[in-house]
């Protein structure tokens, strides 16, 4: 099972240990540090290594590396999973992961690695039973704790630990008892030169927020449920219910957690939003480049799209852009080669467009490759696959609960080719 | 207020003021001080001198100082053993305590105290929390047990504690039930032959109901123990399918992977006609597609078991070609596996579509991955037949950019499509001439020298371009030299005339001024060849060569069964068998896929090869129904009723030998004169797919000794002999192994003087007589013969050979 945990920084620095069996000597990091040489960009640092005695499973995640040592036949998933799973209670706890808030923390970090693992065994990840045992550091609570020498640390075994329902805390009330459902759907898509659609797909997901006092049982009904044909769900969701009749049943977790996850694959018919026009052209002679987008919607179901943003990886030559936009700003950074242009709203009556010319460095042959184009978007109230929630029924209690479902759409990789 | 401050350090000395402050009075104080300890320790700094100061505190009864004590005590008490023993008393009287969450983290500090000493008192305390009231105490003994065991594996048998983890799979609480699982398989990892995982229907039922119940690490843990039992029949394997399946849609993608395992496993023993068998399909692809759209670490293992399904069941993913288009921000790893897996799933169907993605892929700005993209685009031709001109066509579009090593990656797949397709695609010679001087790594270069040596009678100054090559000949890699060498010889073969200086200059050059031993011996070959039989030469170097299939690059068949039996686990990541990497292996067990149990024996190949994977002949894995006819591969010299050895008798022979093909050795053979008087007709015939059947029986799977034997088949039809035609079988006569065969003369004048001949056999099959052939065979005559056989031949460890060849005079 999992031996040990280093987390490093960018720069290469191991500044967190921790050993579940014996100590493993830093050294073994080593591996490591030359696999991340020969990577070039940190993201490209494979996840799995190997060394004469131990195997190195990694992730990275808001500039850090995670990066657990394990010494026997252990599934690398299972591994991954538990490390993205303690980046995300870091997050939780702190409100970031990152280097300063670990180092800030690093009492609280220490023990939720403690009571997280055990011999390498998974012990307790559930966010809301590690914060039965270990409460998360607020400014109120450390000045009551100095006053009254009081601690963070619970003292009795949290309930939810080995009830069927493991992820809700008995005894919880609220004043105000409401539901509020996020569906979040973002597309990704790849889409050619022509604009024909190559790859298109839908990744959905609900994130709920329940405050509901007692042990409410809630049913959640949808319009289209036939849409949904490969999901993943919370534990809370009773699975039989779904297969049967197609509704998600479940007596959920207090507080954010997020209910399921959904795919709606390249082959049924995914809606893209907007279409782009785009002419990217570079000249040997003369040095320069011209370029040439515009913008306009396509399939919005009558929405507006906002938040619309252009990101081109422009190929290395390429030194400066002198362009005007008819809406929106646009950026070009020198350095990273990224030029953005940041739209706005979406006019359906007069439609962005960028277009200008592009100062390229003399003496270098034209560029091989073609940049492709990242666009962003939001759409709101809308899921662009068409899933609708229903109705949202409660059982078990008596009060009356507020209950609210919103829709938005994003763009996730949605990359058009030139 | 952070915990940035317990790092701040005085000018008196870190640890002397640490001392000080954890004897003081003040809870408080005592509590800040061990944070500071602790805060050093994780940062790597020593501050195991404080050992006596910081145990000192462990008796309170604030729960947050006693768990910092404890995380201390774990990492520092086996520098300090004797020091140690000394928070021995609070343990045992820890684990007394009323409150359930303190006598678990007493038994579980101490389980994690790895020093001798103190696991002789851990004993008792254990017996009792194993047996606990509350379940929460009863899961953290159950891992603690895993924990002794690896301390001392003895103390463990002794004290009887295995017995009591074995118990606790029947426990009532599933989490209880998981983490036993869990133990219990770390502690069979450790000792591979100790039969711990006593697996039969009832156990298995039981974790089936934890399964459900337990959380997501425990369902893997459950998931990774029912993989390794083999159930009854297709029934119990259904059933248990069925159970698994909602594991499908689990949100963690480990849950998800280790219930495909178990179903990919299980569903070998499913009879395929089953409608549970088409439904289960059906239900694996959503879930591998959904692992695609998790984080890129998750996405790369996901892919490398993916490559491992498509090559086992290509069923399950043909339509979902799309997701694994390779997305600009992919990392590069993951973009590599994706690459992998189109080419796998490429088809006929959609060719088309993967060609224009390959080809869009090939103009990135990534080298490796660009390499790579170019190379698919080949491996893409030799898959689907009816794309290989489409295919050709992009790679020379490719060659037109001119950028470097993209014309020499598609140079080096070009050469691969020649062999699959000869005499086709020769137009594009001269494209691939434009571009020689841009060459410059050996792969490529051998490539290109490659296609000139073999079209050396259509390129007009093939000798210049040769040459050209061989002014650095000592400066090139022996992959080059090797290559340069045989090219030119097959110049010299085509085109002797114009080029025997220039074969003179290449064999001196790998003779005298190489030192590499290859280098030289291949030289010799071929000059001796050439000084004394250049006719054979130009059969042995000009012969045809075998055609390239795209299996070359998949996984061996009982390999790829191996790692389908370890989905989700690093030798699936490796594609490597455990044994191969997993540090002292010595007792890794080889696991299989159970096989079909359909009833019926070995009335159909069908049945009889299913049944030879349940078996274990070594390494067999016939493809289904196989008859030998298709596998024959002739080489024959043509007929001479008697007389001297055929080669170097005529050019007319000489036509015929190129027309029939063959295998380079058995030229070889010939031309170093296997003295062919002594064995007028020889032919060897390695097993084939008869001999399942032979070994099914052999295995004993319930069929009367020699009630069954395959109908004789034509093993070589006279066409394809010069007139001899041989049928035949094998089959088991009083437990004798025998090879009867039916020989028929279908020529117009007689034959004699019949001998056989085996080849080294992956079975050792070897004949126990002479074949008894005594009177000559007249035209349309035929002959029964019955040729015992025994199995103490030399074996030879490889894949089966199937090919039968056949020399008659």
């Amino acid at each position: 099972m999992i031996h040990s945990l280093f987390v490093i920084n960018h720069l290469g620095d191991i500044f967190l240990e921790k050993h579940w069996k014996s100590v493993i000597s830093r050294s073994v990091c080593d591996y490591f540090f030359e696999a991340r040489e020969k990577a070039v960009d940190p993201e490209n640092v494979p996840p799995v290594l190997q060394t004469p005695h131990h195997y190195l499973i990694s992730i990275y995640r808001g500039k850090l590396f995670f990066l657990s040592v394990i010494q026997t036949e252990v599934p690398p998933l299972f591994v991954i999973e538990f490390l993205h799973r303690v980046a995300d209670t870091f997050q939780d706890y702190f409100g970031e992961c990152s280097e300063s808030v670990i180092s800030d923390n690093v009492v609280i970090v220490y023990e939720l690695l403690e009571e997280m693992l055990d011999n390498g065994f998974p012990l307790a990840t559930e966010s809301n039973v590690l914060k039965e045992m270990i409460r998360p550091p607020n400014i109120l609570r450390s000045v009551v704790n100095t006053l009254t020498g009081g601690s963070n640390v619970g003292e009795t075994l949290p309930q939810g630990q080995l009830s069927n329902i493991p992820w809700r805390r008995a005894g919880v009330k609220y004043t105000n008892n409401e539901a509020y459902f996020d569906v979040t759907e973002e597309i990704d898509a790849i889409v050619d030169k022509s604009g024909t659609t190559v790859s298109a797909e839908i990744q959905g997901v609900i994130e709920a927020c329940v405050k509901l006092s007692g042990m409410p049982d809630l049913t959640m009904s949808f319009m289209n449920p036939r849409l949904l044909d490969d999901v993943s769900f919370h534990p809370c969701v009773r699975f039989r219910r779904w297969e049967s009749e197609r509704v998600l049943s479940f007596i959920p977790p207090d507080g954010n957690f997020t209910l399921m996850t959904y795919h709606i694959s390249s082959q049924n018919l995914v809606a893209i939003p907007v279409y782009v026009k785009q002419s990217i052209s570079f000249f040997e002679a003369g040095s320069c480049g011209r370029l040439d987008i515009t913008i306009g919607p396509k399939q919005t179901m009558g929405k507006t799209v906002e938040d619309l943003k252009v990101t081109v990886h422009m190929p290395k030559a390429v030194l400066n852009a002198n362009l005007t936009a008819s809406q929106g700003n646009y950026t070009y950074d020198f350095t990273t080669k990224l030029l953005v242009w940041d739209i706005g709203k979406l006019n359906p009556q007069k439609l962005p467009n960028l277009r200008g010319s592009l100062s390229m460095q003399t003496g270098v042959p034209n560029p091989e490759e073609n940049p492709s184009l990242n666009i962003d978007l939001k759409i709101q109230q809308l899921a662009i696959s068409g899933l609708k929630v229903s109705r949202l029924d409660m059982y078990g209690e008596t009060y009356k609960p507020f209950k609210g479902v919103k829709y938005v759409t994003k763009a996730g990789k949605f990359q058009v080719r030139t | 207020m952070t915990d940035s401050k317990y790092f701040t350090t005085t000018k008196k000395g870190e640890i002397f003021e640490l001392k000080a402050e954890l004897n003081s009075d003040k809870k408080e104080k005592k509590k800040e001080a061990v944070k500071k300890v602790i805060a050093s320790m994780t940062v790597g700094k020593d501050v195991s001198a404080l050992f006596p100061d910081v145990v000192n505190c462990m008796q309170t009864d604030n729960l947050e100082l006693k768990k910092l004590v404890y995380l201390y005590l774990m990492n520092y008490a086996k520098s300090q053993p004797d020091m140690a023993i000394m928070a021995v008393n609070t343990f045992v009287k820890d684990c007394e305590d009323p409150n359930p969450l303190i006598r678990a983290l007493a038994v579980r500090t101490m389980g994690c105290i790895r020093v001798d000493k103190i696991t002789e008192y851990l004993c008792e305390p254990l017996r009792k929390c194993l047996k606990d009231e509350d379940p929460y105490v009863r899961k953290t003994a159950a891992v603690c047990v895993a924990k002794l065991h690896d301390i001392n594996a003895q103390l463990v048998e002794d004290q009887g504690f295995l017995d009591t983890l074995k118990d606790l799979i029947s426990d009532s609480n599933p989490m209880v039930v998981a983490n036993a699982v869990a133990a219990l398989s770390e502690i069979a990892e450790s000792h591979p032959n100790s039969n711990l995982m006593d697996l039969n229907p009832q156990t298995i039922n039981k974790l089936l109901t934890a399964l459900n119940e337990c959380t997501e690490w425990g369902q893997i843990f459950i998931l990774d123990c029912l993989a390794n039992y083999t159930p009854r029949d297709d029934r119990e394997s259904q059933s248990i399918c069925e159970r698994v399946t909602p594991r499908l849609s689990h949100a963690n993608s480990a849950v998800v992977l280790s219930a495909v395992k178990v179903l990919m496993k299980f569903m070998e023993m499913l009879p395929k006609d089953l409608d549970y068998y088409g439904t289960l399909l059906k239900k694996l692809a959503p879930p591998l597609v959904t692992l695609l759209s998790a984080e890129p670490e998750l996405q790369y293992v996901a892919l490398r078991n993916i490559n491992l399904i498509v090559q086992r069941r290509p069923e399950i993913l043909k339509h979902e070609m799309k997701v694994f288009f390779v997305k600009y921000n992919d990392p590069i790893y993951v973009k590599l596996e994706k690459l992998d897996i189109m080419i796998r799933l490429a088809s006929q169907a959609n060719i088309a579509q993967v060609l224009a993605e390959l080809k869009e892929y090939a103009t990135e700005v990534d080298v490796d991955f660009v390499r790579k993209a170019v190379r698919a685009i080949g491996r893409c031709a030799i898959k689907v037949e009816q794309s290989a001109e489409r295919c050709v066509s992009t790679l020379l579009d490719l060659i037109q950019t001119k950028v470097n090593y993209v014309v020499q990656e598609a140079i080096v797949v070009i050469k691969d499509i020649f062999r699959k397709y000869p005499n086709k695609y020769e137009s594009v010679i001269a494209t691939l001439c434009e571009n020689l001087d841009s060459l410059d790594e050996p792969e490529a270069r051998a490539a290109m020298i490659w296609i000139v040596g073999e079209y050396a009678e259509r390129i007009d100054n093939a000798d210049e371009l040769l040459e050209s090559f061989l002014e650095g000949f000592h400066d090139e890699s022996t992959q080059v030299q090797l290559q340069l060498l045989t090219a030119i010889v097959k110049l010299f073969l085509k085109k002797p005339t114009e080029t025997q200086e220039l074969v003179q200059q290449v064999l001196s050059l790998a003779t005298q001024d190489s030192d590499n031993p290859d280098l030289r011996d291949r030289g010799y070959i071929y000059w001796r060849l050439l000084s004394t039989d250049p006719v054979a030469a130009k059969e042995v170097v000009l012969a045809e060569k075998p055609l390239i299939s795209e299996e070359t690059d998949l996984i061996e068949p009982t390999l790829l069964e191996e790692l389908i039996c370890h989905i989700g686990t690093l030798a699936s990541v490796y594609h490597k068998p455990p044994s191969a990497f997993v540090e002292g292996s010595r007792g890794v067990q080889h696991k299989r896929l159970p096989g079909s149990t359909e009833s019926g024996e070995s009335e159909s190949p069908d049945t009889a090869s299913a049944a030879a994977v349940s078996d274990a002949p070594p390494a067999v894995i016939p493809s289904q129904g196989d008859l030998l006819g298709d596998l024959l591969n002739l080489d024959l010299t043509p007929p001479t009723t008697t007389g001297p050895p055929p080669p170097a008798s005529s050019g007319m022979q000489m036509g015929a030998m190129d027309l029939l093909g063959g295998g380079l050795d058995s030229l070889i053979g010939a031309g170093f004169g296997a003295p062919p008087a002594a064995m007028p007709a020889s032919f060897s015939a390695p097993v084939s797919g008869g001999l399942d059947d032979l070994f099914d029986l052999g295995g004993g799977v319930g069929m009367p000794m020699g009630a069954y034997s395959a109908p004789k088949t034509v093993w070589l039809p006279a066409l394809k002999a010069k007139g001899l035609e041989i049928s035949g079988t094998f089959a088991r006569r009083s437990g004798v192994i025998q090879m009867e065969m039916t020989l028929t003369n279908k020529a117009m004048s007689v034959m004699t003087d019949f001998a056989i001949q085996f080849n080294r056999n992956s079975f050792g099959l070897a004949p126990a007589g002479p074949l008894q052939v005594l009177t000559p065979l007249s035209p349309n005559q035929s002959i029964e013969v019955t040729l015992p056989l025994n199995t103490v031949g030399p074996v030879m460890k490889m894949e089966p050979l199937n090919n039968l060849q056949i020399r008659a005079p």
